[in-house]
């Protein structure tokens, strides 16, 4: 019998770090911080960080159906791509199931402006954002955060951990810059100016 | 479908929205004339003609939702204007909205719901890349950190440190305030001065008695002469050594300088 593949399971004390924090990645349900997983493990954040490497490399595409991966300012466990139609034929996954165009720009500026409030989502997109916002917030995309200043100052939305999960990120600053995007803005504005330059002159 | 092609046939105005806008922004027409609830009804009709001939029944195409986001921002700019220009006696600064800056309001909101867009694009794109992710959700709640009781106290002496706590505090000295400290430019030309002697020194081996506010200067001189590339500056990891090196070009000038000489 061949017996390689036994020499591997070791039991030095990195080793069995790693497999705390494997244990402890399975059982949560969110991506868990390096200080999480210390204090959890009850270990130094170097140690952890190096166990997580030798996990990373066990769990990665191909060579396992569990991922290991940074992701929403955390590490995370999740289902490998090979598996993903496997997955699909069992789960459903309620949260990005057919997200609208109306959905997506309402979670666009969410999450680059957030945290905001309905009507800056319904100035922006100049159609009443009530049904989209509670449609974000049922996904758990969105979460409320606090208030505007003031009396009767509307509710604030940011978006979520679950936000940058579904869409694999590892934090908001992952987004395109907001100066990259909107490349015609300017001929827009050149021609409208134009316009009324003409009368003016 | 272009907004831009959008045929109009109201009392005030008959033919493209985009001539409309036009003309609006060139006060060629009064805004007040123009029924802009028969702007939308003739977007409406265009849309469900689009949708009685297109193929799917009722539904839209993408360009059409394009074309109605971008129907929608400026009808609610044109909206809004002609709302200040109704009520024109109730704030003057906005009565007085020149057609400059009528376009410049026009252009920085459709700007601003543009970029949106362009995100939400982005956005969806990267759905679709990651449209194999699948990972567990749901309820694994986190164990509260317990409670530690603390022991039983002493009512006074509780009473006592309130008591303590109510002296009035004494007047804060402000001697501190006024900060002493070296010019920038003395450190500046110390590094530079070190820096023709050798090719690269650690930051903290120059900070020797240096009070905190110094190190804080010299720190700074290194900021400016990073600044002008005449250095670059290290550091393997957070809190290691800062490694302060001469840049090739101040090496250069320097070799061509000693050969002029």
């Amino acid at each position: 019998m061949d017996e390689r593949p036994l020499r591997l399971i070791t039991n030095s004390p990195l080793e069995l770090l790693a497999r705390t924090i494997e244990a402890l990645l399975v059982v949560a349900s969110a991506p868990l911080s390096v200080d999480e997983l210390a204090e959890a493990a009850d270990d130094g954040a170097a140690r952890i960080e190096a166990a997580l490497r030798l996990l990373a490399e066990r769990y990665s595409e191909g060579r396992s159906g569990i991922v290991l991966e940074y992701v929403a300012g955390g590490y995370g466990l999740r289902a490998s791509r090979e598996a993903a139609p496997a997955c699909a034929r069992l789960f459903e996954r309620p949260a990005q199931r057919s997200l609208s165009q109306a959905a997506l720009e309402t979670l666009a500026i969410v999450a680059y402006l957030g945290p905001c409030s309905r009507p800056e989502i319904t100035r922006i997109r100049g159609v009443a954002a009530e049904a989209t916002v509670a449609n974000l917030l049922e996904r758990g995309l969105i979460a409320e955060a606090g208030r505007d200043d003031g009396p009767g100052g509307a509710i604030r939305y940011c978006v979520t951990q679950l936000f940058e999960r579904v869409f694999g990120i590892a934090s908001l600053a992952e987004l395109p810059r907001l100066d990259d995007l909107g490349g015609d803005v300017e001929q827009i504005r050149e021609r409208l100016h134009a316009v009324a330059e003409q009368r003016g002159a | 479908m272009r907004v831009a092609e959008l045929e109009l046939d109201l009392e005030a105005f008959e033919g493209p929205f985009d001539l409309l806008l036009t003309l609006v922004l060139k006060e060629e027409i009064d805004l007040a004339e123009v029924d802009v609830a028969g702007i939308v009804l003739a977007f409406v009709e265009t849309l469900r003609n689009r949708a009685r001939s297109g193929a799917a029944e009722g539904e839209l195409g993408e360009g059409d939702l394009e074309a109605s986001g971008e129907f929608l921002v400026l009808v609610s700019a044109l909206l809004e204007l002609k709302a200040r220009l109704l009520f024109d006696d109730e704030a003057a600064e906005l009565a007085e909205l020149e057609p400059e800056e009528a376009a410049e309001e026009l252009a920085r909101r459709l700007a601003e719901y543009r970029r949106m867009k362009e995100a939400s694009a982005w956005l969806s794109s990267r759905l679709e890349q990651e449209r194999d992710r699948y990972f567990r959700l749901g309820p694994a709640p986190l164990r509260p950190v317990r409670e530690r009781p603390i022991e039983a106290q002493d009512p006074t002496a509780l009473a006592a440190a309130l008591r303590e706590l109510a002296v009035p505090p004494k007047t804060v000295s402000l001697a501190h305030m006024s900060l002493r400290y070296p010019p920038l430019e003395q450190f500046v030309e110390r590094f530079r001065s070190l820096l023709r002697r050798r090719s690269r020194f650690d930051f903290e081996d120059e900070l020797g008695e240096l009070s905190r506010v110094e190190q804080a200067i010299a720190f700074l001189a290194l900021l400016e002469l990073g600044r002008l590339g005449e250095i670059a500056i290290n550091q393997a990891a957070p809190f290691a050594p800062i490694r302060v090196e001469r840049q090739r070009k101040e090496r250069n000038s320097e070799w061509t300088n000693a050969r002029s000489a």
